[in-house]
């Protein structure tokens, strides 16, 4: 990625920005599906490009369709215990805590 | 009965002409026998079905059955059902059974005491227009099966077209809900953003996705979206308002209703016998009083790379949850970590929700937020803009729905950019928040590969064309009224294809 703040220049990803880029989303990408990605993602890129033409000078970004504000409710305990039934439908569990390949070695 | 409006089954039970279990165990046997030919459901919930209609059966002895209840509907399966496996159409989810209800569900179900038919096909996390993405294969279109019946919301809508449930829910992030009710010929409306509550519905894109319905008429669609709809303290986007009476007004005159016709939405792009269509049901509405204007949305041809910034940015960020931990997929053999959550997310999920994620990231990345999401969320405020000004001068804007009738399956598949301008005309409302609708404007005679059988009164040919109509903030009921009033003066809503008619 790069770390200036500039305008980018009409977008073409590399293999290798793909690369960097799933990294980044942690997903695991065959080898053989990053050339087309690479591909299909300057396509939608390069539409996307159109809003560099966009006259925004001064305009406020949108932030709420309705301006609304956060709601805050009465700090009360509204939940139920439940993780019983949360830890029914996980992968891998053990006395209450969900298990995950070793972390620390 | 598969042929009857809402308020027609509703009498139908209440007159003791059926019961809802008889009712059910019709449906769910045009989904046995149809639905092959379709794959528009996921789950069938058969004997939770019979369950619930006996339910609904003994509220309607007792005397304490409200409108809807007995009557059967299709979920889109983006909706949380307690104990019902509940996928998106995603691998991802393929093995979730929900622990919860969304709040839709309740209302619906638990409130209303209307029947579970099943859980509709989709896009996979609602990504497409074209029903192709879903892990569980495509959903065909009723009135063509070698067509798509778009999407994102392809399962609720060929079921209902199909008359395998009455009506079935649905949701709108980018046109999920209009784009394939238009493909479908039917009557589809997504309300005013924050109308419906999100808690329960599987988080695409937070600031855009709403909940809605399809039907095969405006009061039908009235009926289901009313009790839908309403304040939910458990969405914090919820909005805080009484629910308008979206049934009581269906019948109001529209004479003196100005309606804008935004031209860039009939500028060049739109197919000639679609805009045929549209012309002439542009001249119904005139007919039935209302006045016609042109306007302008200047900035809407911006509206697709403004979507394709702010939808995959929110996407990436609510799709980060799916890491093989909690629930969903886990990918085996795996040693660390880090590995554990790139090739459970890199296995569960497919390539278009991969596509929007990266795309997502990317524009969210150091040195390119100002120049793609923050550009896109001023672009959004012009969008905003540009409609707040045409509201200013008529009551509702109309425009096609699609930019033809429904394509080919495999014709887009392996070009996203071109999958994405199918949206066109429906992200707008979506950036802007407002509410809007698609109905049947008439049928393109296209080559139907479907051969007529069995007795119907009324049989439809063709492709249907969807008339798109976009109101401003809350003005479903009016919305409705307008598509109810056009609807008494025309039947393309009644026509039903014929293979499954």
């Amino acid at each position: 990625m790069p770390t200036t703040s500039e305008t980018p220049q009409a977008m073409s990803l590399s293999p290798e920005n793909i690369k960097q880029v799933a990294h980044l989303a942690r997903l695991e990408l065959p080898a053989d599906r990053i050339g087309p990605y690479a591909e299909q993602l300057s396509n939608i890129m390069q539409l996307v490009d159109q809003l560099s033409n966009a006259d925004t000078q001064g305009v406020t970004p949108m932030a709420h369709p309705l301006a609304m504000h956060q709601r805050l409710r009465p700090d009360a305990v509204t939940e139920s215990d439940r993780r019983e039934a949360f830890q029914a439908i996980a992968p891998e569990v053990d006395e209450g805590v969900y298990l995950v390949p070793k972390v620390i070695e | 009965m598969h042929t009857l409006s809402i308020k027609e089954l509703s009498e139908g039970l209440r007159a003791k002409k059926f019961s809802s279990r008889e009712l059910t165990a019709h449906f769910l046997g045009r989904i046995k026998a149809h639905d092959g030919a379709l794959n528009s459901f996921i789950t069938v919930t058969d004997e939770r079905a019979l369950k619930q209609a006996d339910a609904a059966d003994a509220r309607l002895a007792r005397g304490d059955a409200q409108l809807l209840t007995g009557i059967p509907l299709a979920q889109k399966d983006i909706f949380c059902t307690l104990g019902v496996k509940t996928s998106c159409a995603s691998k991802m989810l393929d093995s979730f059974i929900s622990p919860y209800d969304a709040t839709i569900v309740q209302k619906l179900h638990l409130d209303a005491g209307m029947v579970m038919l099943g859980k509709c096909n989709m896009d996979e996390f609602a990504m497409g227009s074209s029903n192709e993405t879903s892990w569980y294969g495509a959903v065909k279109n009723p009135w063509d099966t070698a067509r798509v019946p778009g999407g994102s919301s392809g399962g609720s809508v060929a079921a209902v077209a199909a008359g395998l449930a009455p009506i079935a829910t649905a949701t709108d992030t980018g046109g999920s809900i209009r784009q394939p009710a238009a493909l479908c010929g039917l009557t589809g409306i997504k309300p005013t953003y924050g109308r419906v509550s999100r808690y329960g519905m599987i988080a695409f894109a937070s600031s855009l996705d709403q909940a809605g319905v399809v039907a095969r008429s405006a009061e039908d669609a009235a009926h289901v979206l009313q009790a839908m709809s309403g304040f939910d303290p458990l969405d914090s986007t919820s909005v805080e308002r009484p629910v308008d009476d979206l049934v009581g007004g269906l019948n109001d005159s529209i004479k003196g209703l100005k309606i804008g016709l935004p031209k860039e939405y009939f500028a060049e792009g739109l197919a000639p016998s679609s805009r045929e269509k549209i012309e002439a049901a542009i001249k119904t509405l005139e007919g039935l009083g209302a006045i016609i204007s042109e306007i302008s949305l200047p900035n809407s041809p911006l509206s697709v790379p403004t979507y394709y910034v702010v939808a995959p940015a929110e996407a990436s960020s609510n799709l980060a949850r799916f890491d093989g931990v909690r629930y969903g997929h886990r990918a085996e053999g795996v040693k660390t970590l880090e590995q554990l959550y790139k090739k459970s997310r890199g296995e569960g999920f497919g390539a278009e929700v991969q596509r929007r994620i990266m795309i997502g990231t990317y524009v969210l990345s150091h040195g390119y937020y100002d120049a793609y999401y923050l550009q896109a969320q001023k672009v959004r405020k012009l969008i905003y803009e540009d409609f707040r000004r045409a509201f200013d001068s008529v009551d509702l804007v109309l425009g096609p729905t699609a930019t033809d009738v429904a394509f080919p399956l495999g014709s887009k598949t392996d070009d996203p950019v071109a999958m994405y301008l199918n949206d066109i005309y429906t992200i707008a409302a979506n950036l802007a928040g407002i509410p809007a609708m698609s109905l049947n404007c008439g049928f393109v005679d296209g080559p139907s590969t479907q051969l007529g059988t069995g007795p119907s009164t009324q049989l439809g040919t063709g492709l249907p064309v969807g008339l798109q109509l976009m109101g401003n903030f809350f003005s479903e009921a009016k919305l409705l009224n307008v598509a109810h009033q056009f609807q008494q003066v025309t039947d393309f809503h009644k026509q039903m294809p014929k293979a499954f008619s």
